[in-house]
């Protein structure tokens, strides 16, 4: 599914040149539930980034679900974004205006789905995060755990082939942490591909696959025996 | 981008983030109904001033008589220089060609009586002429006619607000005044466009009044009007001969500048012409000012709105929305939002014009408006200025990259 060679960014800083990857190698096949490890400063959120189209590597190629990710202008990049991911991120970034259906079925406006189905897409995927009777709440008036649920129907909800989720639980208690978890696993049991930025040893053993990040190389990469988050909640 | 999926999205934006919308409106239509009052109070305030300074005829030369400065012919500078019927014959007699009209004025001061009310007004003793001089518009009854001038009647005009003060709601028509000690029939009344001042006067034959005042032969002014048709070249020369003329028959030197003063009303008239357009020119600087101003605040409000929705605009782009997009949304929004409250403040200021109307007469503005054609300019100058204070924002955002945008602060 994602494809990684030899990837390189560096960060000009005033004269100095900052490198903060330094030749990543990375496979993850479909299906996978892959936490990215590492302190601050490794280099997992640039590599996020890359991942997430947010930013350009300096060197090396990345493949997605077999098309070469190069190139990339605004607009393409906006494009791959909204065709092949969905971003999960610490703060939720909901727009607070904007009902929790309304903020689903945000990525599918831009698929240029109708109106109608959009909102109906929206419902199922609310109704799949346990919050449908909260459809027409604002985000102010949720707590941090539904407000990530919301997120997670939002970036499910354009059926992208990867999930990005930057520090997903980074924000939430852990009881709550473990109830996003438990929703992230489901949906890596229905087959989706899902990549997990955290420096929580917990939430890194819930997945099947970790790979540690240090000053910008991979220094361990293994597979785990996942935790299941049910168990603990 | 111009779909009605777009749309909807821009009216669910607009309706859920009042303040914002609010701020923006407000600012456009605010300064669009200032522009609107400011242009039509001026417009307003060149209507009064046209009828101040243009109620009279434009074809009349006013001949005044001064002293000499110059000693000429044996006589000695400083002479008193008066005009009298002769001068009067003389001139209807030399200049018949040119000549439209003359009439003499007079001006008194007289304690005006009717039963027992008075009042002091302006007495203005002239011959017909004058009627079209000063454009008098008769109420009812007549002017002064050349059958009082030659039978020397006892007859006067009134004002409108002479009849008003002393005669309380009488018709005055008949009636008779007493003006000083003499006895005068009310033939007429009177309006005048040129103000209050101008209907508070009483006219009366100059014959009249000359009989009464000894039956001099004296007379304080003389008003002459040329034919239009021998125009501005012709008025000109008319103007040198008849000054040459006149120097002439009273023994003054040609280069005797002080001795008859002669007032040219097309010279005023080009004067007020040039008064006028700087009005025109203040007004339409206040205008300009007032449209910079209100550009200024929209840009403003449309920066502080760009960088509030920084953060949504950086979530819309990571889940899939083109720089373009986020380019539309805002200019469809600022546009839409522009445009209407444009429109409103528009049609408030028109309408507040309208309801002002002639009610603001004593503080010199009359009837003020602003022609349609100007408003619209100005509308639409202001919607595509508030378009680019949003594009430009709007594009900056779309260059930010999302990490950016939703970095944590």
């Amino acid at each position: 599914m994602i494809e990684i060679k030899d990837l390189h960014k560096s960060y000009k800083i005033g004269k100095n040149s900052l490198h903060v990857l330094k030749g990543i190698n990375i496979n993850v096949e479909e299906g996978e539930l892959v936490a990215i490890m590492g302190s601050s400063g490794s280099g997992k959120s640039t590599l996020l980034n890359i991942l997430g189209m947010l930013d350009v590597a300096d060197e090396g190629t990345y493949t997605l679900d077999a098309v070469p990710i190069k190139d990339l202008d605004e607009t393409k990049a906006a494009k791959y974004r909204n065709k092949f991911l969905g971003f999960i991120f610490q703060s939720f970034n909901l727009i607070n205006y904007k009902t929790a259906v309304e903020n689903v079925a945000l990525p599918l406006y831009y698929q240029k789905v109708g109106r109608k189905e959009r909102t109906e897409k929206a419902m199922q995927y609310l109704q799949k995060v346990g919050l449908a009777d909260w459809a027409s709440h604002l985000p102010s008036e949720l707590s941090g755990g539904q407000k990530q649920r919301i997120a997670i129907a939002r970036a499910l909800a354009a059926e992208p082939k990867v999930l990005l989720a930057d520090e997903p639980t980074g924000a939430l208690d852990s009881t709550t942490s473990y109830e996003v978890m438990n929703l992230i696993q489901n949906i890596n049991d229905e087959g989706k591909t899902i990549l997990v930025v955290t420096h929580e040893n917990d939430i890194a053993k819930m997945c099947k696959r970790v790979v540690r990040l240090k000053d910008g190389v991979i220094i361990e990469d293994e597979k785990v025996n996942q935790v299941r988050a049910s168990d603990h909640v | 981008m111009f779909s009605r999926d777009s749309w909807q999205e821009i009216f669910e934006t607009i309706s859920k983030n009042k303040l914002r919308t609010f701020l923006s409106g407000f600012t456009v239509a605010l300064g669009i109904f200032i522009f609107v009052i400011l242009f039509g109070f001026g417009n307003g305030l060149k209507n009064s001033f046209q009828e101040f300074f243009m109620d009279d005829a434009t074809n009349i030369f006013r001949l005044f008589p001064g002293r000499t400065t110059v000693p000429h012919n044996g006589f000695k500078s400083g002479r008193t220089i008066e005009f009298d019927n002769d001068d009067l014959a003389a001139i209807k007699k030399s200049f018949a060609f040119q000549l439209q009209y003359i009439t003499p004025r007079i001006q008194r001061n007289y304690t005006v009586k009717y039963k027992n009310k008075s009042n002091n007004y302006g007495l203005r003793a002239v011959a017909p002429g004058h009627q079209q001089a000063e454009k008098t518009i008769m109420m009812k009854g007549r002017f002064i006619n050349s059958q009082d001038i030659s039978n020397k009647t006892k007859y006067a005009v009134i004002g409108r607000l002479v009849e008003k003060d002393i005669f309380k709601g009488e018709d005055a028509l008949g009636k008779f005044i007493d003006i000083g000690k003499r006895s005068f029939k009310v033939v007429g009344v009177f309006q005048d466009d040129g103000g209050d001042n101008e209907e508070r006067f009483v006219y009366v034959p100059y014959t009249t009044n000359q009989l009464i005042e000894k039956n001099t032969d004296k007379v304080d002014q003389i008003i002459v009007a040329f034919k239009p048709i021998i125009g501005y070249e012709g008025a000109i020369q008319f103007e040198e001969e008849l000054m040459e003329f006149m120097k002439k028959r009273h023994d003054i030197s040609s280069i005797d500048e002080g001795a008859i003063y002669l007032r040219n009303v097309a010279d005023d008239l080009e004067q007020n012409q040039q008064f006028g357009s700087l009005l025109q020119m203040v007004v339409t600087f206040v205008g300009i000012g007032t449209l910079i101003a209100g550009i200024i605040g929209i840009s403003n409000i449309m920066v502080y709105v760009v960088k509030e929705r920084t953060k949504e605009l950086g979530i819309r782009k990571a889940i899939g929305a083109t720089p373009r997009s986020v380019i539309a949304i805002i200019l469809q929004e600022s546009i839409f939002i522009t445009t209407a409250a444009g429109y409103i403040g528009l049609f408030g200021g028109i309408f507040l014009l309208n309801y002002i109307g002639d009610s603001l007469d004593n503080y010199f503005i009359k009837n003020p408006y602003i022609n349609m054609g100007t408003a619209l300019f100005a509308t639409i100058i202001l919607i595509i200025f508030g378009g680019i204070a949003g594009y430009v924002p709007a594009r900056k955002a779309a260059r930010i990259k999302p990490i950016v945008a939703l970095r944590d602060e």
